[in-house]
């Protein structure tokens, strides 16, 4: 197989040193993949994301992207390597319109933002009429319409979504999920952290099982999703995602 | 009553273009820095440092200053502006890296504020001391009220600055960044803001504002050690009262405190002023306590 856009490699951190949430996660996201990280609350999914984000510490294990070593690189450096990230709480500026969060979202941008600004108001055609609006004004679903859109504009390589479902309605979420297998489409490698375990595996390549900070499964979405183990984690003995 | 609301828009050039800082501070650093009224001093002083050299304040188009004290004032940016980053560098940046509380952070800005107050006792001496020692003639404006020059060039400087503030703030990059880091740190990381970047813009800002300030009060009212000092307690009324999130509920409130200060001076005593900001505090946190135009946290 090719070099993966996104390795992560035995990761150990947390948010003190001496207490590690990771205890060796090891992720690898190949190009044109959608990749899931699944796992029980507390499980260190979103430590995980933001260990590779640089908002939380790493004291052993490696992160490369495009073979890369980004490992306790700054975070305002990692959007100009490629490598953008949709937080799951506080992932727009509340006091800033519409507009204004997108054209953060490209100032770190190396193409032309103009051009990407009509490319993702041609993704989410609702921004369009919200664009004078304070995005705290808005819903759930356009919230996240405008952080995944803001993310976009700087055209990243790699896109990180910290549980993007969470308050979503099954309908949203499907919605969104169908925005991803487009951004998906246009050449970007996607890793999402999901407790939403059936949304999110229906729509990946494929997945990874966190519990307590460590890799716990790893296979094929479609594999994960009939697994009796995955299912026991999930919904306890007995239990699959899907039969 | 004319008067009055010169009067009070004067006193709120001063007390806005200083609680702008202390409002950009406070939003991206998340402490109200007391030492935002000295820096206004220091602004002041440092002005006149240069004034001394040259040996005049000049005179353009019939004012009583002109290029030197021009020149002055932007010599006072600078000096002013290196002062407050070396003082984030040596103090506050070396508090907040070390994840110093606020508290700690608002006792070093007493600290820093005290040190420079009295540094300026110990070049200048405690007396009050001038640019132009000129005696100020006074204009009529119609409604019977007087108003001189100077205040003129003071009113005129702030509403010049107030408005490319916020063209700064709506329009330019760094602008734009400074809101999203005031909003939201992390995430202006994630969307590859420099922050430190963005904090030293910030103390430079506000002591720009604070130099031209300070520089202007000494062209209206003359300078001694302790007037930044003194504008301290309106600038925060002027912020309670405003919001402390919202800069332009901050200039709102220090147009309302002025304003409520010459009322003061005109109906009662000149002494009661200072009470009058503790008075406008006390109410609005009463009615509404995130301030006229903040937002609830």
């Amino acid at each position: 197989m090719s070099q993966p856009d996104l390795q992560v490699q035995d990761l150990v951190g947390g948010y003190v040193p001496d207490v590690p949430i990771l205890r060796g996660v090891s992720v690898e996201v190949y190009p044109g993949e959608i990749v899931t990280v699944l796992g029980p609350n507390g499980a260190g999914k979103s430590t995980m994301i933001k260990a590779i984000a640089g908002l939380v510490g790493v004291t052993s294990g490696k992160v490369l992207l495009h073979g890369q070593d980004i490992t306790g690189r700054k975070t305002h450096t990692l959007i100009r390597e490629g490598l953008a990230y949709v937080p799951q709480v506080g992932n727009v500026f509340v006091r800033l319109s519409v507009a204004e969060n997108l054209e953060l979202g490209g100032f770190a941008a190396r193409t032309n933002p103009a051009e990407r600004l009509k490319q993702i108001l041609a993704l989410f055609p609702d921004l369009q009429r919200l664009k004078h609006l304070a995005a705290g004004k808005l819903s759930g679903g356009q919230r996240q319409m405008v952080a995944v859109g803001r993310a976009l504009m700087a055209a990243p390589k790699v896109l990180m979504l910290d549980e993007p479902s969470a308050g979503l309605s099954p309908k949203l979420t499907e919605v969104l999920f169908g925005k991803l297998l487009e951004i998906r489409a246009t050449g970007i490698s996607i890793l999402i952290v999901e407790q939403n375990a059936k949304a999110a595996l229906a729509i990946s390549d494929r997945g990874y099982v966190l519990a307590e900070g460590q890799g716990r499964f790893a296979g094929p979405a479609q594999e994960l999703l009939h697994s009796p183990e995955v299912g026991a984690l999930y919904l306890g003995a007995g239990s699959r995602l899907a039969s | 009553m004319m008067q009055v609301i010169v009067d009070g828009l004067v006193a709120a050039s001063f007390v806005s273009l200083g609680v702008v800082g202390v409002s950009l501070i406070y939003n991206i650093l998340n402490f109200p820095s007391f030492a935002q009224g000295d820096y206004l001093t220091i602004g002041g002083y440092m002005s006149l440092i240069v004034v001394l050299l040259l040996g005049t304040a000049g005179s353009i188009m019939g004012l009583q200053f002109g290029w030197p004290l021009i020149l002055a004032a932007f010599c006072a940016i600078l000096l002013t502006g290196l002062i407050a980053e070396l003082l984030d560098r040596t103090i506050f940046g070396t508090l907040r890296r070390g994840g110093s509380s606020r508290i700690t952070l608002i006792m070093a800005s007493f600290g820093v504020a005290l040190m420079l107050r009295n540094l300026i006792v110990i070049f200048f001496g405690p007396d009050p001391t001038y640019y132009v020692f000129a005696i100020q003639p006074a204009l009529h404006l119609w409604g019977g009220a007087r108003i001189t020059q100077n205040e003129i060039v003071v009113l005129a400087v702030t509403v010049v600055l107030v408005m490319g503030l916020h063209l700064f703030l709506t329009r330019t990059k760094l602008g734009k960044s400074m809101r999203a880091v005031s909003e939201n740190p992390s995430l202006a990381r994630v969307n590859g803001i420099d922050v430190d970047n963005v904090i030293r813009w910030t103390w430079f800002i506000g002591s720009f504002l604070a130099a031209i300030a300070g520089t202007l009060f000494g062209l209206a009212n003359g300078l001694q050690p302790y007037f930044g000092f003194e504008l301290l307690l309106p600038m925060f009324a002027a912020l309670i009262v405003g919001g402390v999130t919202n800069i332009y509920g901050a200039i709102l409130g220090a147009v309302l405190i002025g304003i409520a200060e010459s009322l003061t001076v005109k109906f009662l005593a000149a002494e009661y002023r200072q009470a009058v900001s503790f008075i406008a505090v006390i109410l609005v946190l009463m009615v509404r306590p995130q301030g006229l135009l903040g937002e609830k946290e």
